[in-house]
């Protein structure tokens, strides 16, 4: 889908109206995975906003990319729940299982290992969102097979 | 040409009846997003399964949260004839037992059953099973339960299941009424906030509506991102139309045209059920020009949060609106004078608006009977930690918080000592064991240092480290400042630095007089709720668990055995040499042989945690 432009996605909102600003940069993310320099250029003539104010307001939420994820998303919850429950230490076991630090993505682009601060699923804790499938109650024995199901070693 | 609501109403309430009546079981599965996590899709797949390969009668169905989240997934079977059994822990290979011995046999399963549906629920008048208790009887849902009243029982995708339980009663209600009428009830009420502060409703609402004519836009807060919060994902997926009946009559009470829901990007299946249950309002005729025939035009819009703190500060919030950076702007003007494009606006919690249809239905005064002196009627709290019972709860507000951990929440975890209930998130603070008498009221939460926050309570227990708990709040909200104001962007960053330096074993005497008086900087000199009360985690400790922050600097000692450089991890005798710990160390530091005592590298270890968590014969401990 690379390479083609963003156009379908601005037809649905109006041009120059600011307020759709951070709508339009979730379609755009959502569609191509993160938000590359020369989409966030479209965005900006498009509502009538600088680049760089474009990238001063995307980079200010952490919901935006900038660089293209793994294939597989791996996101910790580190909420208070999931804290006092042992999340950290998941986060850890992950990381050194993908042999990355959360924030990045492994070499074959396969997995990105990225930390949130809460999923609203505390009863559960601690939890580890892969994708869109979430797995409460993970365990250390868990959190060690949860990757083979993606594919994972 | 739109049915009046009455109509509708009394349709679904026909459908209903009807679907009571047509001899099929009917298989209501808790599938929020708390469910899905323990697996409720999978017996979901089981029930359908089931009904395939057998060829039964089977009505399977997705509902919200029931509340009991430690059971889930949880499980609703209405078999015609027979009161309806809300099942526990079902997952896939427990499906088969319920299909066999109840659906299609007559053991009830009374080994897997919460409960009997009685009447406080909705059930028979006198409905029992025999070894079955009520539902009600279940500490988390004996309280009453008045926003919570649909979750689990309907289905949230079905708006002629919200129609047919009163549903839109209160709207039609207020639209007989003139918006001044319904601003007092909701004063009569006495509705505070329920996000946290617990301003008066009905005040910031007459603020509003005595502004000169023009547009005015009303906002639905649904940015929950305290973490330890989760009541108003679970109310958004288990009954959004209360939240959208909530914005109707505040709508029409406002005199507003337009609402919007700014609602966290990470609870994608809310999102869903909003934007469904939107559509569904639509097409009865009661979104847009002149609602039922009358004056009142209305139109919803959702926004999604794109993963900012500080957005659930209000001003912060209009400005991500806006399509700005989310940074806080100085109040006064208050939003309701000047907020969204400089037009009035009121914020409301989804608490605070799912709250108003119920007063509208039963009325102000009805409403103002649940509660204490000064704070009126329920709340609901996402209880989690250490915990036996987790998950949502509603309870009166003046409640104890020994009542909700020890009574509702069924003690601690393997019976340990409760050490203390955090509320308010990072906002909140500590309240130790020995203050447990106090009842969850705004104000008598502020005198023991907290707040009464929108809801997440954390129960700690004596393996929490409160130093660490501080580190943990301060090192969120240090990421979460937006940066505008010096104090709270450089305050809780120096705070961060001494919590950190403490936990390390690094931490100087002077520290403790350090953190309160950086803390004093960072509450006064910031402009928003964000800065003025991230200090409250660290402050709320030092001052009930003083000891511990000594214990690690004068002593070099983590009390709980939480803080990684800190604590040792060694193998006892009661090792048998099994070799599960050495096959579980992500950094192989434990090493031996088979049969004998495995040995720790303390070179090597990172301190996760993860042999003790496999070694089934408590060989491992802690210093």
């Amino acid at each position: 889908m690379d390479g083609d432009g963003i156009e379908h996605i601005l037809v649905r909102f109006p041009q120059h109206d600011r307020g759709f600003l951070i709508p339009i940069l979730q379609e755009v993310q959502e569609h191509y995975g993160f938000l590359d320099p020369e989409r966030v250029d479209e965005v900006a003539a498009f509502t009538g906003a600088s680049a760089s104010e474009v990238f001063g307001v995307a980079s200010f939420y952490a919901q935006f990319r900038f660089t293209r994820p793994g294939r597989h998303q791996v996101k910790v919850c580190l909420g208070t729940a999931c804290h006092v429950r042992g999340g950290t230490r998941i986060l850890v076991l992950l990381q050194r299982q993908l042999k990355i630090k959360d924030g990045e993505t492994t070499p074959g682009g396969a997995f990105s290992l990225e930390r949130v601060a809460c999923f609203g699923c505390c009863a559960l804790a601690p939890v580890v969102v892969v994708d869109k499938d979430v797995h409460g109650r993970i365990t250390s024995t868990k959190a060690r097979n949860l990757l083979r199901r993606y594919g994972g070693s | 040409m739109t049915v009046s609501l009455a109509e509708q109403r009394a349709q679904a309430v026909a459908q209903r009846d009807a679907e009571a009546r047509n001899g099929r079981t009917q298989v209501l599965v808790g599938a929020a997003t708390c469910g899905q996590a323990a697996g409720a899709l999978g017996t979901m797949a089981a029930f359908e399964a089931a009904q395939a390969n057998r060829g039964l009668a089977l009505t399977v169905r997705k509902a919200g949260c029931f509340g009991p989240c430690y059971l889930e997934p949880l499980v609703l079977v209405r078999k015609p004839g027979a009161p309806a059994v809300l099942y526990g822990n079902v997952r896939q290979h427990a499906v088969h037992g319920i299909v066999e011995r109840w659906i299609q046999g007559d053991d009830p399963c009374a080994d897997l059953a919460v409960g009997v549906l009685d009447e406080a629920f909705g059930g028979a008048a006198g409905a029992r099973l025999d070894g079955i208790p009520p539902l009600s009887a279940h500490p988390m849902l004996g309280g009453p339960r008045l926003v919570l009243r649909n979750c689990g029982l309907i289905d949230p995708a079905d708006f002629g299941h919200y129609l047919a339980r009163d549903g839109y009663v209160g709207f039609e209600r207020a639209l007989r009424l003139a918006p001044q009428d319904v601003i007092d009830a909701v004063r009569v009420a006495g509705l505070r906030g329920r996000g946290g502060a617990g301003f008066p409703t009905a005040t910031k609402w007459q603020i509003c509506r005595d502004q000169p004519p023009g547009p005015r836009y009303l906002i639905c807060n649904a940015d929950e991102g305290d973490p330890g919060a989760f009541m108003n994902r679970s109310l958004i997926e288990g009954d959004p139309h209360a939240l959208l009946e909530g914005m109707l009559i505040a709508g029409y009470a406002l005199g507003v045209a337009q609402g919007l829901i700014y609602i966290r990007a990470e609870y994608p299946l809310a999102v869903r059920r909003l934007k469904a249950a939107i559509e569904q309002l639509r097409e009865a005729g009661l979104l847009g020009p002149r609602i039922q025939g009358s004056d009142f035009s209305f139109e919803l819009q959702i926004r999604e949060g794109a993963g900012a703190f500080v957005c659930g500060e209000e001003t912060a919030l209009i400005a991500s609106i806006e399509g700005e950076r989310g940074m806080p702007r100085p109040k006064p003007p208050f939003p309701a004078v000047a907020g969204l494009w400089g037009r009035p606006t009121i914020i409301n919690n989804v608490e605070t608006l799912a709250t108003v249809p119920l007063v509208l239905r039963v009325g102000g005064e009805a409403y103002a009977a649940f509660g204490s002196e000064r704070s009126k009627g329920t709340k609901t709290f996402a209880l989690a930690g250490k915990v036996k019972h987790t998950g949502l709860i509603e309870v009166p507000l003046g409640t104890s918080l020994r009542r909700i951990v020890f009574d509702v929440g069924g003690g601690i975890l393997d019976d340990r000592a409760v050490k203390a209930v955090q509320t308010g998130g990072p906002s909140g603070g500590c309240v130790p064991a020995s203050l447990l008498d106090t009842p969850v009221d705004y104000e008598a939460l502020v005198s023991a240092g907290t707040i009464m926050g929108s809801g997440g309570l954390i129960v700690m227990d004596e393996d929490s480290c409160m130093v660490d708990v501080a580190q943990f709040f301060l090192s969120f909200t240090e990421k979460e400042s937006c940066g505008k104001c010096p104090p709270c962007r450089v305050g809780t960053k120096q705070m961060l630095t001494i919590l950190e330096r403490i936990t390390a074993g690094q931490g100087r005497l002077d520290d403790l007089e350090r953190l309160e008086a950086i803390a004093v900087t960072v509450q006064t000199g910031s402009l928003c709720g964000l800065g003025q009360s991230a200090p409250s985690p660290v402050l709320t400790t030092l001052r009930y668990f003083r000891d511990e922050y000594l214990a690690h600097i004068v002593e070099h000692r983590c009390p709980a055995g939480v803080c990684p450089a800190l604590v040792t991890y060694e193998v006892n005798d009661l090792c048998n040499g099994c070799s599960l710990c050495a096959r579980m160390c992500p950094v192989d530091a434990i090493t031996g042989e088979r049969g004998k005592p495995y040995v720790i590298d303390d070179k090597a270890c990172i301190r996760c945690g993860a042999c003790a968590d496999a070694c089934n014969y408590d060989a491992i401990v802690v210093h």
